[in-house]
């Protein structure tokens, strides 16, 4: 599977990575030359063979619904680079 | 199924809604901080709401409880197996950077919805899915110039968005769908409903097509806060598209905002790039696997759905399907009802808790709780009229007294005097006494007009104050006159 300068900045924009145009190139052969290689796996034939979930055999733990935390806004926001009145602050979003 | 006439012919509207309906639970669907409408800012935020790292996900059992509990409600297939997933985007209220939803394996899949419509006509509408998954926080952009304030209060919260097919044809029937959808939430008590509050909200899938001919390109309209808006927003929507097409344009499918102050929608052009969701399977979650056997345990404990509920009324109590259809719009209504027409005849409770009880409601602005007449009251009154002690039309003036001084009907017809008079001699004599002194009427009487029956039943009610029992006013006149 081969991945192209455009779908490297396509996918760095989608993740806010920022990446120089640059790079792209070198980027694009890097990525496809990992895919290539993970994609060896489909060599293998998996027909009737249950989708892996866990390596370990254990079922999703569960909790009850009780109000077991929070009430701690301060601690909350405290690496918050800003925050107003136990609001986080961030440049005006508007759509 | 209504059309629209544009220049070059008619259009049919193709609807499909996703309703996000916030999970009646105490605490979030995979934290425990409290879900409380309302707290102070970010003090309803655990660390796992707050996307700090390190942090694990797990997942709250009543809220799955509640989850397949409305997929019974909707007549739906429950999946024993279902996989939560990363839905990933970037926004300021979204700290993860991706919410945690169902994706390729929803834990309720087909059901169906079935709409009561204004005519008493009845239409199903399919469910496709319903899912888990987690709100965001909420943005402030109003407080500052320059900034938006971020709560997460509300980040985290369990929702169901329930998706439905494109089965519906006009405004008319969105609305059904969402105040019946919400009926059958409120009964299950999975959520409350309450789309002021943002606790239900819609989003409008529409597409225009020329009758009988494939669906066209859809829009989808984001975030509508009350029924009326969807209503508003599908016809404003419908129009524009029609305009569009008969222009000979194309519609581009998008995501517009609705703004239900002006009534006007706007394309957000800038959340198209972020619709590559790039979902993947979340890694901190493993699949939820359900027990058959605690799914049916779910199911013998449902209560007495809207539809089951109409259908009793209907068969048990004689009601007309509209009016039943009225009375379990509101499972309390219902439970209202029910014990006013505990034995006693259940058209005569329908009529007055539907008219008189009903629009007294409307009128002075209470409800159940808080009416001044309550079922036992209403029930006493009724009792009343059955056996004769007051006429349907004292009934009312009665009414109107308990509803002003909360006390019981017995109490009130005694104090004012108002017991019906069924004594036939006293009747009788009254009847003389209007006779006599009327010959012109009786002779109009005699020479076969049937309607100056009345103008005589309505001196006696007037000599009478209206406490004459009218059937027996009636029997009297015409022995007399005949």
């Amino acid at each position: 599977m081969s991945v192209d300068k455009e779908t490297v900045a396509k996918i760095a924009r989608l993740a806010r990575v920022r990446v120089d145009e640059s790079r792209g190139e070198a980027l694009a052969k890097e990525l496809s030359n990992i895919l290539d290689w993970i994609e060896q796996l489909s060599e293998l034939d998996t027909e009737g063979v249950e989708p892996m979930t866990s390596v370990v055999s254990m079922t999703l733990p569960l909790r009850d619904d009780a109000v077991t935390d929070g009430g701690y806004p301060d601690r909350v926001t405290a690496n918050a680079p800003e925050a107003t009145h136990g609001f986080y602050t961030v440049p005006k979003v508007v759509e | 199924m209504s059309l629209i006439k544009g220049k070059t012919g008619e259009w049919e509207m193709v609807i499909g809604l996703e309703v996000h309906a916030q999970v009646i639970s105490k605490s979030k669907l995979f934290s425990g901080a409290s879900t409380e409408f309302g707290a102070v800012p970010n003090s309803q935020v655990s660390l796992v709401d707050a996307a700090m790292p390190g942090m694990l996900p797990v997942l709250n059992k009543y809220v799955v409880e509640q989850a397949v509990r409305t997929g019974l409600g909707l007549k739906a297939q429950i999946n024993l197996t279902s996989v939560f997933e990363r839905k990933n985007y970037f926004y300021a209220d979204l700290p993860q950077g991706y919410q945690i939803s169902q994706y390729l394996q929803p834990i309720v899949g087909e059901g169906t919805i079935i709409l009561d419509l204004e005519d008493g006509e009845t239409r199903e509408v399919g469910i496709e899915r319903l899912h888990l998954e987690q709100d965001a926080g909420k943005s402030i952009h109003d407080q500052h110039p320059t900034q938006s304030y971020i709560d997460l209060n509300r980040s985290g919260v369990a929702l169901m968005e329930i998706v439905s097919k494109p089965d519906m044809r006009s405004a008319e029937e969105a609305g059904a769908y969402l105040r019946k959808l919400r009926t059958i939430l409120r009964y299950l008590g999975t959520c409350d409903g309450n789309m002021d509050e943002g606790s239900m909200r819609a989003d409008v899938n529409l597409s225009m097509r020329r009758p009988g001919e494939p669906m066209g390109t859809r829009t989808e309209t984001k975030n509508v806060n009350s029924i009326r808006f969807v209503q508003q927003a599908i016809e404003q929507e419908a129009r524009r598209q029609v305009q569009v097409l008969e222009d000979g344009g194309k519609i581009v499918q998008e995501t517009r905002l609705y703004d239900g102050m002006k009534g006007t929608s706007r394309s957000m052009r800038s959340k198209e790039e972020a619709h590559d969701y790039r979902y993947f399977p979340d890694p901190d979650l493993l699949p939820l696997e359900l027990d058959a056997a605690w799914v049916e345990d779910i199911k013998t404990k449902l209560p007495e759905l809207p539809d089951e509920k109409k259908a009793r009324f209907v068969k048990d109590f004689g009601l007309s399907i509209y009016d039943a259809g009225v009375l379990v719009a509101d499972r309390d209504t219902a439970a209202f009802f029910e014990t006013v027409a505990e034995g006693r005849d259940p058209k005569l409770a329908a009529n007055w808790v539907i008219g008189d009880y009903f629009g007294a409601l409307n009128k002075s602005g209470a409800d159940l709780q808080t009416a001044p007449v309550d079922a036992g009251k209403l029930g006493g009154l009724l009792d009343l009229i059955t056996d004769g002690t007051i006429s349907g039309r004292i009934a009312k003036e009665v009414f109107e007294e308990m509803w002003e001084r909360g006390e019981e009907a017995a109490a009130i017809v005694e104090a004012k005097g108002l017991k019906q008079i069924s004594d036939s001699s006293e009747i009788e004599g009254l009847v003389d006494e209007i006779i006599a002194g009327n010959p012109g009427q009786v002779e109009q009487f005699k020479g076969g007009n049937e309607k100056i029956l009345g103008w005589f039943v309505g001196q006696v009610m007037k000599a009478t104050q209206g406490k004459a029992n009218p059937g027996l006013v009636n029997q009297v006149l015409r022995k007399k006159l005949g």
